[in-house]
């Protein structure tokens, strides 16, 4: 019969659309389809493995967390000191016990388990799940030492899915730490280290080397926090607006501690704005 | 050891180095990506069936994508590639016979010239449609034809150097094996 003499070409058919539903249906697998089951399996596999590659980033995970010290020791007050008595320094930070109730974003640290840059979307697994914490459907962001690291798609019992800044699904809204102007900065997939940032309008005075922060209305981050340095200025003379090519803040190739930001404003952002979405 | 012992040992090898080893290293260009998981479905027994070697074909690749976690892109590309396979063997040896009197396809058991084709077409094939579904997103033409051939130089090239290291003396089958 027709059906039994081609039975391998069927079977191979059926393989494919199946390997291919995964692949075009890819959020819903990340929800569904074992993958946080798997994740548990394949994590525990990482850690073992970064159990010993973390032995030879010890001198470089080193140096990013003293650096970070030394950038929020220059925050402290004691270090400003006026020369005479006439002016008078304030703490202007919050404290945390009596102000907690307005506080916005919480941090957690998680230890990277695994992390790749060699793909065209690259994925960072995190040890730190529900068990530890996490909310299941939630929007987190992640951050390294040095800048932004990512955001979470999927959460686990004990291990967490963190959808790197190099995905092509990435976007983060960004600012030029001299300038007003905002624009969008995604990976365009061609080098771990370096971003790509559009629609900055050639008003803007942007120069080599000009640092730019996530801005106030990026959707899962804090304001200020370093996306990267601008390393060329394109001039795309068909648009009004430059593209920028950014040196990544995050040296991916090396990520051993992330932090995972919560916003616990979140939630009621997102009723207040709701209604607007729906009918605009 | 026993051909099963043997391929699973091969399953959970091939994985590990593909995982940790192969996509750990810093890439040295932006077209290269180093394979060489696929060999397993290369070096698996001729007389696999054909649709066990596709089912099989696929668990590995998703094995693959699990940890990887690009979801069904490499158990597209293995089924493909065990689709093929057979057709291939047929063509490249059906005058000697070897698939009847050896137990699995080698340099011994195909002769130089026969295997590094096999290994040639399989390993196009794999990256093509690898890098087709990959890219179907993104699109650049020339960055997906650079990437196909660069990544398959590289992959036969870790593939011989496997084979080299590893050489797998192919016993005669006999009657009472």
């Amino acid at each position: 019969m027709f059906i039994r003499r081609f039975s391998n070409f069927f079977f191979f058919l059926v393989l494919q659309i199946i390997a291919l539903s995964f692949l075009f249906r890819f959020n819903k697998f990340h929800e569904a389809m074992f993958m946080n089951a798997a994740g548990e399996v394949t994590g525990r596999f990482s850690a073992k493995y970064n159990t010993v590659e973390y032995y030879f980033h010890l001198k470089k995970t080193n140096e990013a967390l003293v650096q970070e010290n030394a950038h929020l020791r220059n925050l402290l007050l004691q270090n400003y000191q006026a020369p005479d008595t006439t002016q008078k320094l304030v703490v202007d930070s919050i404290k945390v016990d009596s102000l907690l109730k307005v506080q916005r974003f919480k941090y957690y640290p998680a230890k990277v388990v695994n992390s790749f840059v060699t793909m065209q979307n690259n994925f960072i697994t995190i040890h730190r799940g529900a068990n530890q914490g996490l909310a299941r459907h939630k929007e987190w962001g992640v951050i390294s030492p040095q800048g932004i690291a990512g955001r979470i798609v999927s959460v686990g019992d004990n291990f967490s899915v963190v959808m790197s800044v190099l995905h092509h699904s990435f976007k983060v809204n960004s600012v030029l730490k001299n300038g007003p102007e905002t624009g969008s900065v995604s990976w365009d997939g061609d080098d771990p280290r370096y971003l790509t940032m559009v629609s900055i309008p050639k008003s803007a005075h942007v120069a080599k080397g000009d640092t730019v922060l996530t801005s106030n209305v990026s959707d899962i981050y804090p304001a200020g926090i370093i996306v990267g340095t601008v390393a060329e200025v394109i001039d795309d003379k068909s648009s009004n607006f430059y593209k920028l090519k950014l040196k990544a803040a995050t040296n991916f190739s090396n990520l051993q501690y992330v932090y995972i930001i919560e916003d616990l404003q979140k939630e009621e952002q997102d009723k207040i704005e709701e209604p607007l979405k729906k009918n605009p | 050891m026993s051909p099963l012992v043997k391929n699973i040992t091969r399953f959970i090898l091939f994985i590990l180095v593909q995982v940790f080893v192969l996509h750990e290293v810093p890439p040295l260009h932006k077209f290269i990506t180093p394979y060489l998981y696929y060999l397993f479905i290369l070096w698996m027994p001729f007389n696999t069936g054909r649709g066990v070697l596709m089912l099989l074909s696929f668990l590995f690749g998703l094995t693959l994508d699990y940890f990887l976690h690009t979801p069904g892109l490499h158990a597209a590309a293995c089924v493909l590639i065990a689709y093929v396979r057979p057709f291939l063997i047929n063509l490249l040896i059906r005058q000697e016979g070897a698939e009847m009197t050896y137990a699995s396809p080698s340099l011994t058991s195909m002769g130089w010239a026969p295997y590094l084709t096999y290994v040639l077409v399989l390993t196009i094939l794999h990256h093509f449609y690898l890098v087709l579904l990959e890219y179907m997103a993104v699109g650049n033409f020339l960055y997906f034809i650079g990437k196909v051939f660069a990544s398959t130089g590289v992959s036969v090239l870790l593939i011989f150097i496997t084979e080299l290291l590893f050489f797998r003396k192919e016993r005669f089958r006999t009657n009472t094996a």
